[in-house]
């Protein structure tokens, strides 16, 4: 039998929509919704992330202040509130929030190619955050070992949590894993094989592609993270010995011997590199939408836009031990992981000369996404910037785990991706709810949140100048601290307290406009890509009516010449109007 | 990866996408994979099985290059569970061969036989275990022997979940179902059994030789 393509076999396949309660809106196939699902739950546990900062913060600044905050507290916090930001709540919200919501609109198709699955990985996703969670609460706390769970402290006493906590930090992980992937193959199942007629890969907006890649990355990723969990849990409960060597604990030595540490660190990293490019892709692709939509100007060199995608994804495969360089390992490993991080650092600098070149010369509309947008340009270039210094072995080494390398894994990971999901959220709000947010808390949750966290980690570069290490309880007297820094780490914790308040502003904005926001119409922002040419608005269960969309160009047709409007939706059919590439000239 | 870089690289290289009148971009069923989509989760999830094993397998020879590693001699029992699971690979691709041409009877007899190996694998895996645990050769012994235990027991799981969708597609076809509705099924269930045994053929090579 001839293969027929999914979207033209629509008409020939039965569709049934959910009628109960439960079936709309609890147990949904409908990706939509799972997306929202996936969303809130990632904001929430976000949030509980955020009160650990917070709390992190208050002893970092005040460390004699605070005595309910203990060292044993101080290292379950950092641990946690790593963990979550980074997996529970960045990866989740992009690819499980972000992901599953715009891959069937942005494409034209019904739904996701396996709604049970999808389905599934949402409630997995949420059991993983709930055994994370009760973790807290097991005798022995949850686990202090750092986000990075490094052995072999992480089971040995002396650590939080060695007995019972990692063990739940580890099974939570492992049912992530589970989930992303059941997740994952929908995501890269849906993109290659349901894309409406005439969508071809190369007229995909760049947030498909950043998700697409993104997928991969983590598909072949999260094993390396499944691996390492695996062979610590091994260590810890049945006494073998993958990474525990010949060790003494508490005065006696153990049963352990011969395995190495180091072999957990190249496993973790293997994962953990590519791990921030499955937060950072999707922020590119996304944040390459908002700024040609809110420029009303094509994308600056789409075709490198996605090839740069494209080399980033395959060369984060090979960066993972500049997480490594004080290790102990090999220097000449140091010699070729500091040229591959080097040039990997190309085609994400290609990526934002073309932000920039999107924005020259465009008609630029200052709305709260675009705000967003252009904040993401300038927190991402400084914290990339402060990366190179990290990449290069001998800069590195007397920076490795100071506060320089905390204040740029936030501005990479903590403030510019973020900066990309509230633009994201605020730019599609109008379509996920049918109301415009108000404009003026959105804009007023901009500045004080770009200016914030300015305020916050651009000082911290300096701490690290200084020496100051991270993951300390509280730095005590020393001679290379001058009283200056001290006072530093109060002003930036009332910065962080500042800013931790300022969200509240958005939940507000969010909440509220459910109901009182101002009916935004299907297309408030005149954008070209398919998820705004639905039918209804917010899209109903099947999301295109009757038909499937047909798609005749690329998304990026603003601002064409010799068209009546500055846009032109994909679905509009050339004899309707001229193609970017009919202006006679090459451009 | 290189077939997907290659494959995504001739999709993108000379389009021009700004264009709507690019004829590349115009041909009917571009980039279109004319496979069925069930088929492509299935390479995907080996993509990410195949990542699984290729990690623990370099885990196991970091591990092996440091000292105190003795090499495990594997229970001759092995030899007799692989020649089992090549049967039971036979055995789905003669399933196979049989639901594309409708002969329901063979695809029962195909079907069965496929699981009663593989279940007979699985227990001979099972007695393996119990016959190096027996000889004192236990999970936190050696390295050597952990990694046995760990990297036989990964590949039995896996082999275990398939045996879920082995379960459901004979079921359907005992209850009556025609050739034509299990054909899907039995074709992802040909292919994750012969990968499983490429996968424990290069295992049990790895093991034998280190």
């Amino acid at each position: 039998m001839a293969y027929v393509s999914i979207a033209d076999r629509d008409h020939e396949v039965e569709h049934h929509d959910p009628t109960t309660f439960i079936s709309k809106y609890v147990w949904s196939q409908d990706h939509k919704v799972i997306a929202i699902q996936y969303g809130v739950t990632a904001m929430f546990v976000g949030l509980v992330a955020l009160a650990l900062s917070m709390l992190m913060r208050l002893q970092l600044g005040f460390p004699d202040s605070f005595s309910f905050i203990t060292p044993v507290d101080y290292y379950q916090f950092i641990t946690m509130h790593g963990m979550i930001m980074v997996i529970f709540l960045l990866t989740a919200l992009f690819l499980g929030g972000f992901g599953n919501y715009l891959i069937p609109l942005m494409i034209g198709s019904r739904d996701m190619v396996f709604p049970f699955m999808n389905m599934l990985s949402y409630w997995l996703y949420l059991v993983s955050v709930i055994i994370l969670l009760a973790s807290f609460f097991v005798p022995g706390g949850a686990t202090g070992a750092g986000w990075t769970l490094y052995p072999p402290q992480a089971i040995l006493p002396g650590t939080p949590g060695s007995e019972l906590g990692i063990v739940l930090m580890i099974a939570s992980l492992a049912v992530f894993i589970v989930a992303f992937t059941m997740g994952g193959l929908n995501y890269v199942t849906t993109i290659l094989q349901a894309r409406a007629r005439g969508m071809t890969l190369m007229r995909m907006p760049l947030s498909l592609w950043g998700i697409f890649v993104a997928t991969i990355l983590g598909l072949l990723a999260f094993p390396a993270l499944f691996v390492s969990a695996v062979m610590m849990t091994l260590d810890k409960a049945v006494g073998t010995s993958f990474f525990m060597p010949a060790i003494m604990s508490m005065g006696e030595g153990l049963e352990h011997k011969g395995g190495s540490p180091v072999l957990f660190q190249h496993l973790f990293w293997f994962f953990g590199h590519p791990e921030v490019y499955i937060v950072a892709l999707p922020a590119f692709g996304l944040v390459s939408d908002l700024l040609s939509t809110h420029a009303r100007k094509n994308i600056f060199g789409y075709r490198m836009m996605v090839w740069a995608i494209l080399a980033i994804g395959g060369l984060s495969f090979i960066v993972w031990a500049h997480h490594m360089y004080v290790s102990g390992m090999n220097p000449y490993f140091g010699f070729f992981f500091a040229t591959t991080t080097l040039i990997i650092a190309v085609p994400t600098a290609i990526k934002v000369y073309n932000w920039v070149l999107t924005l020259w010369q465009g008609n630029i509309h200052l709305t709260v996404p675009m705000l967003f947008a252009i904040g993401f340009i300038f927190t991402f270039t400084h914290g990339g910037l402060t990366g190179i210094f990290l990449g290069n072995v001998a800069v590195d080494l007397p920076l490795s785990d100071t506060y320089f390398v905390v204040a740029h894994f936030h501005m990479v990971m903590g403030v510019s991706p973020v900066l990309v999901v509230f633009g994201s959220i605020y730019h599609w709000y109008p379509k996920i709810t049918g109301r415009m947010f108000n404009e003026t808390l959105g804009k007023w949750h901009f500045w004080l949140t770009f200016f914030g966290t300015y305020a916050i980690y651009l000082p911290m570069h300096y701490l690290g100048f200084l020496g100051v290490p991270r993951r300390y309880y509280a730095m005590g007297d020393t001679e290379f601290m001058p009283e200056s820094a001290f006072t530093l780490n109060q002003s930036i914790t009332i910065s962080a307290l500042f800013v931790g308040v300022v969200q509240l502003l958005f939940l507000y904005n969010m909440i509220v406009s459910l109901k009182k926001g101002k009916p935004a119409g299907h297309n408030p922002w005149k954008a070209t890509t398919l998820e705004w040419q639905t039918p209804d608005t917010p899209p109903k269960h099947g999301n295109w009516g009757h038909d499937l969309p047909v798609v005749h160009r690329w998304a990026y047709d603003y601002s064409v010449p010799g068209y009546h409007d500055d846009f032109i939706p994909q679905n509009v059919p050339d004899s309707a109007a001229p193609s970017a590439g009919d202006s006679g000239s090459d451009e | 990866m290189a077939t997907v870089i290659g494959w995504l690289l001739r999709q993108t290289l000379n389009a021009e996408p700004w264009n709507a009148n690019d004829p590349l971009e115009n041909e009917p069923g571009r980039g279109v994979l004319e496979t069925d989509p069930a088929k492509i989760g299935l390479l995907s999830f080996l993509a990410v099985v195949t990542s699984l094993f290729a990690l623990f397998l370099s885990a196991y020879m970091m591990r092996m290059s440091l000292g105190d590693w003795r090499p495990l001699t594997e229970p001759n029992l092995l030899w007799a569970n692989s020649a089992v699971l090549i049967l039971a690979s036979f055995a789905f691709q003669l399933t196979r061969g049989a639901a594309n041409r409708g002969q329901l009877l063979t695809v029962k007899a195909g079907l069965v036989a496929g699981g009663v190996c593989t279940a007979l694998f699985l227990l001979g895996q099972l007695v393996a275990w119990q016959q190096l645990a027996a000889n004192g050769y236990i999970l936190s012994g050696n390295p050597a022997t952990s990694f046995f235990y760990l990297l036989t027991a990964l590949h039995g799981l896996h082999l275990l979940g398939g045996m879920w969708v082995w379960g459901r597609t004979t079921l359907r076809i005992f209850a009556g179902a025609d050739t034509e509705s299990v054909r899907l099924s039995v074709e992802l269930c040909t292919v994750y059994w012969h990968y499983l045994l490429l996968v424990w053929i290069g295992l049990f090579g790895l093991l034998l030789s280190t």
